[in-house]
């Protein structure tokens, strides 16, 4: 099993976060104020300057990283460095994976990625019928690669995702793009039920926003629960005044976040009816 | 199989050319996971109207064309400019289609076929406007509710297509993310098809995109070059030695070429914009031209592996040019292919070079093109050496939106051929 798969075993919260949003250092601490409120996986974005899967929260996030210079170097530097206990996944866009190194192709990142310590990717331009050369340069370095089952996927190319897909299947909670959503969309019952057949980790993503969500989410089979806009608000709200408490108020919101996952989780280990 | 395709092979790149939206190492389908039912669906539906004529979507499409469009457009002999180049040179008229420029060929044939699918709703990026107003006229003709994204540093430059838009009925939705042009807009039209892919079709503006965008917008577009092969033999007895089109995302340049492209004896000319200088400004993540074929490299954007203008890191960078239509990082696939195959030639100009051939077309022929296509002249007449004895260049589009921004940049340069302004100093403004 890899360290993803396993940091399911029980239902697991999964944040969001832009690398160098307002800067490296400063994600630094918010990361690891992420790990004291309860995350057990990281998701660290990689700023690619066409963000086109996501919303204006993260795609300011994205911009405000770039302008900061986070080049794929910086970021793998970053991720070297960190000193936390969860694993971390890479999220990102297909054409920076593409460029690194010398020659053309994702192998020379995926196996830098191995050294510095990722556990997967997740790309979100990325569909089954692009991912060949991706998928066989992560089964080569040992990394998960992460697919998103959309609402509107259906028939064999699920089956063919799912069968591509390690570590956990990343379920899009609605259509659109990212950003956090006051209400839990009806299509997130549906999207599990689609996907429960199946053998892989589900987390589902995009919209989330409070501990409640997250708890009626796991209720709803799933695995886990991925956060980023609500998070990445934070930052963007509160990032950058001097001596601000953004790591309080990160910690906080993951704590909340992590005790909804938790919540759900027993409500569901609890006989009906009770 | 070419001497490129070994070589990727060796680069350890693995995409089956033989699907079908691959033109050798380009194209393909990078998009999110919730695009892709939608972009297999319109290959369904491309496969059985557009090539199989299915409920004779591509009669009533030539009809339209030829009703509303206003087709054939004329291909008609420059006395002057043959003249001047020394060599006989034939303007296909693409700047006499309804609406202003060649753009109105795919939009007519995509909002159709929206129509056909049963999708309720269209939206589409511009650049220029022209495709904007393209797409907003053929929507208002079939009567499909459409909404356009375009960048805000685009809409000062083009404000007549804006309003064209608004007449036509159309939202324009201002995007203002990067420097606000065309590479922003597509990014947020992508955006708005992913959250309403169920009952939307995104109108893409050129042979860009996923497939099968590339191709299928070669297709609509192809009709520049089956009417223009047809028109030169009949009207001069003979096939052209070139054809010279300018290349933004390269529709018309790929409408232009596509029936020689079997045509050995015929040099294919796609001229990009050169900006004010052919360098990329690595730090300020801006390249001050639009020539991802002369100067790209190879990565993926909008969906496809294309050309493109990036740093070392593969960020995208801003493009520049005079002309907001030539405006783009990348360029189509399929065009990328053939430069790579030889077969098409890339070269560029630069902003002065076309705002030059801007006055001489409208001096000389009493043709005011738009910017984009002044590019092409420009290039016959810095090259006409390189034309051949005969050759046909496309002029893609008038140059009514244009003015505004031709009388600033005309006013900021000295240009030779320019006319005089004094005519406004001496009523004052
Ligand atoms: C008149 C005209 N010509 C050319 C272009 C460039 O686009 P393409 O290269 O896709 O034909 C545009 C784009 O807006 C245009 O308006």
């Amino acid at each position: 099993m890899s360290d993803l798969e396993a940091a399911f075993d029980e239902p697991a919260f999964v944040p969001y976060l832009c690398v160098g949003d307002p800067s490296v250092e400063r994600t630094r601490e918010y990361v690891q104020a992420l790990v004291r409120g309860g995350a057990d996986v990281l998701e660290l974005g990689l700023p690619f300057s066409e963000p086109i899967a996501e919303g204006p929260t993260i795609q300011g996030s994205v911009v405000r990283a770039l302008e900061a210079g986070v080049t794929p170097e910086v970021y793998l530097d970053f991720v070297e460095s960190l000193d936390v206990d969860v694993p971390v996944v890479c999220m990102t866009y297909y054409n920076l994976l593409y460029q690194y190194g010398d020659s053309d192709g994702p192998e020379s990142f995926v196996a830098r990625a191995a050294e510095v310590g990722i556990s997967g990717f997740v790309i979100p331009d990325l569909p089954a019928e692009e991912a060949g050369p991706l998928r066989a340069a992560c089964d080569e370095h040992g990394l998960d690669l992460v697919f998103i089952v959309a609402p509107t996927t259906a028939g064999e190319r699920l089956e063919r995702m799912v069968e591509l897909s390690s570590g956990y299947l990343y379920v899009q909670a609605r259509l659109g793009v990212t950003g956090a959503k006051a209400d839990v969309s009806d299509q997130t019952a549906e999207s599990l039920a689609k996907v429960s057949q199946y053998d892989i980790p589900k987390a589902v993503g995009f919209g989330v926003s409070s501990g409640d969500q997250a708890r009626h989410i796991v209720e709803a089979g799933a695995d886990g629960v991925i956060v980023g806009s609500a998070l990445v608000d934070i930052v963007a709200e509160f990032g950058d005044a001097d001596g601000d408490d953004v790591p309080d108020r990160l910690e906080a919101m993951a704590r909340e976040l992590s005790e909804g996952v938790t919540a759900g989780a027993e409500d569901m280990a609890k006989p009906e009816g009770q | 199989m070419s001497l490129n395709d070994e070589t990727r092979r060796e680069d350890g790149d693995t995409t089956d050319e033989d699907r079908p939206g691959t033109f050798g190492r380009y194209g393909g389908q990078y998009v999110p996971e919730a695009l892709m039912p939608a972009v297999q669906e319109l290959e369904d539906a491309y496969e059985r109207y557009v090539l199989g004529n299915e409920d004779g979507f591509v009669d009533e499409f030539r009809r339209r064309l030829r009703d509303f469009g206003g087709r054939p457009t004329p291909l008609q002999r420059a006395d002057r400019l043959s003249d001047r180049f020394g060599t006989e040179v034939y303007l296909k008229r693409e700047d006499l289609v309804h609406g202003g420029a060649h753009k109105l060929n795919n939009a007519l044939g995509q909002v159709l076929l929206a129509k056909y699918m049963g999708k309720e709703r269209v939206v589409a990026e511009t650049g220029a406007g022209q495709h904007g107003t393209a797409t907003a006229m053929a929507a208002a003709h079939l009567d499909v509710p459409c909404e356009v994204y375009m960048g805000t540093r685009d809409i000062q430059r083009q404000r007549p297509n804006v309003f064209r838009m608004r007449l036509n009925g159309s939202e324009v939705n201002p995007v203002s993310a990067g420097r606000g042009t065309l590479k922003e807009a597509i990014n947020e039209t992508m955006r708005d098809w992913a959250t309403n892919v169920e009952d939307t079709h995104y109108v893409i503006g050129s042979v860009v995109g996923p497939h099968p965008f590339p191709e299928m917008v070669r297709t609509f577009q192809s009709v520049i070059s089956e009417e223009a092969r047809e028109q030169v033999q009949e009207q001069a007895g003979r096939l052209p030695d070139s054809v010279v089109a300018c290349a933004g995302g390269g529709s018309n340049t790929m409408g232009a070429f596509h029936e020689f492209v079997g045509d050995e004896s015929v040099d294919l000319f796609a001229v990009e914009a050169g900006g004010s200088s052919l360098a990329v400004d690595e730090d300020a993540g801006v390249a001050p031209n639009s020539a991802s074929l002369s100067t790209g490299s190879d990565g993926v954007l909008h969906g496809a592996r294309t050309k493109l203008l990036q740093d070392s890191d593969g960020n995208v960078v801003e493009s520049h040019s005079v002309s907001s239509g030539l405006d783009y990082a990348g360029v189509g696939p399929e065009l990328a292919h053939l430069v790579d195959t030889d077969r098409v030639t890339p070269v560029n100009v630069d902003d002065d070079a076309a705002l030059e051939a801007f006055h001489l077309l409208s001096q000389e022929e009493g043709i005011i093109p738009a910017l984009e296509s002044a590019h092409a002249v420009a290039f016959a007449d810095a090259h006409p050496e390189q034309l051949g004895e005969l050759t046909v260049v496309n002029v893609s589009g008038r140059g009514d939106k244009d003015l505004e921004s031709v009388i600033e940049e005309t006013e900021k340069r000295e240009l030779s051929n320019a006319p005089s302004m004094d005519v406004f100093s001496e009523v004052g403004r």
